[in-house]
């Protein structure tokens, strides 16, 4: 029972060492301080598979992306090995298949890099607000528009579900819409339109179900800050922006 | 208007967002955009020359107000919470949206050669990337780019800003640190 224990306390995934097997291979050749045009592929597949050795040993999790980078780094050094039958020497050096996705990854290495050198702010720069001045609406309200309250949105709720015919209330099949599915249609009338009535998007509901999936899909992207729920001050007219 | 530059000065110390020219202009009722241009690159210039605490930055499409970075240290300690810091992999993932927009999540992943989608779903939640629309492909994958905040956040301008991939290769002939 101890060493059950004792196992599931020192287990580690690897991702909190490496963030995949890309990152291992940028360790590796960085500490063998070799050219990532010309990596001696031998020495920097047998020390790959030493450290999956290594961490196997410590009881670390080895994922399924780190083995699938070591059999390309195996086919690799078989390839190497093997003779070149093309006589024009034009055939492709087989390390290009590791070296070009490797030499992609660290431009984005570095690109992240050079963010986190910029002046960020509520670190380095701050307003006076601080940080709520963030995570305010990016434009402020719209002209004539001001945030709508929860009440009040449950008001235009309730106006849409008297609206439907209590027929439709009897419909008990199980439903199929998802609300993934109505937030990716919001978002394409957004996308095409940059607003719309909160009614219209009930417009085309006609069961419960479909009332309440579209209801939680416009809070679920509200949540997500995708859109912004504002309501016009003189008409109270209720809209939703692209967030 | 003889005060424009004091005027500009009130709405930017107010402004929760970046303002931009178009939104002075209106409140302004002022038609000049050079007159605000003038007066916002005085003001600048201003802040620049007396050593204030603080400067005036182009920065999301707008003009806002900042405390200067080398007085950062003193307001973190003002301040007693910390904005959550993003992990190498969350970095690592917001600079391949940032560069690769709009890009689906399969992109991420083949770069980084890992799974990306609860660093992907983090950055949602944190609103610096944000979901585009979806690709007709098959599952209708969604498509990710940056927000305005990634803008706010990382001091940029626009995207355009953003310093080219080769300019950072050229930059990074020496190794990018390892902060392990």
């Amino acid at each position: 029972m101890e060493h059950i224990q004792d196992q599931t306390l020192y287990q580690v995934h690897l991702g909190d060492l490496f963030d995949g097997p890309m990152d291992l291979l940028v360790h590796l050749v960085k500490k063998n301080e070799v050219d990532i045009y010309d990596i001696p592929i031998a020495s920097i597949t047998q020390q790959y598979m030493e450290y999956l050795e290594w961490m196997k040993s410590v009881n670390i999790d080895v994922a399924g992306e780190f083995l699938v980078m070591a059999a390309t780094l195996t086919y690799i050094k078989s390839r190497m090995l093997l003779p070149s039958h093309d006589e024009e020497g034009d055939e492709e050096d087989p390390r290009m298949e590791i070296v070009r996705p490797l030499a992609e990854y660290l431009q984005f290495k570095y690109a992240a890099e050079d963010l986190m050198e910029r002046d960020r702010l509520d670190w380095d720069v701050f307003l006076r607000k601080g940080l709520n001045g963030v995570e305010a609406w990016p434009d402020g309200y719209p002209e004539g528009f001001t945030q709508v309250s929860l009440f009040q949105l449950i008001d235009a709720f309730q106006e849409i579900v008297k609206r439907v015919s209590p027929r439709y209330f009897l419909d008990v099949t199980p439903e199929t819409i998802s609300v993934r599915n109505r937030i990716s249609q919001i978002a394409d009338i957004l996308e095409d339109r940059g607003s719309v009535t909160f009614r219209e998007l009930f417009d085309t509901e006609v069961t419960k179900t479909d009332i309440i999936v579209t209801l939680l899909a416009i809070l679920e992207m509200a949540k997500l800050q995708l859109i912004r729920i504002m309501q016009h001050v003189e008409s109270g007219i209720i809209r939703i922006f692209r967030g | 208007m003889d005060n424009l530059k004091a005027i500009i000065e009130s709405l930017l110390f107010v402004a929760e967002t970046p303002l931009k020219l178009d939104k002075i202009k209106s409140v302004l009722e002022v038609a000049d955009r050079k007159a605000i241009r003038d007066a916002l690159s005085s003001l600048a210039e201003e802040y620049e020359s007396d050593n204030r605490g603080f400067f005036l930055t182009e920065v999301a499409g707008g003009f806002q107000i900042r405390t200067r970075p080398e007085y950062g240290r003193w307001i973190r300690r003002l301040k007693e919470t910390r904005p959550p810091r993003l992990s190498r992999a969350g970095m690592e993932t917001l600079a391949i949206v940032a560069y690769k927009q709009p890009v689906l999540r399969s992109d991420v992943e083949f770069i980084r050669g890992v799974d990306s989608g609860g660093t992907l779903r983090t950055l949602l939640e944190r609103g610096l990337i944000r979901i585009m629309g979806r690709r007709d492909l098959p599952g209708r994958p969604i498509i990710y780019g940056t927000t305005r905040k990634f803008l706010e956040i990382f001091d940029l301008k626009d995207l355009n800003e953003l310093p080219t991939l080769k300019e950072l290769k050229d930059l990074g002939e020496t190794w990018p640190n390892d902060s392990r």
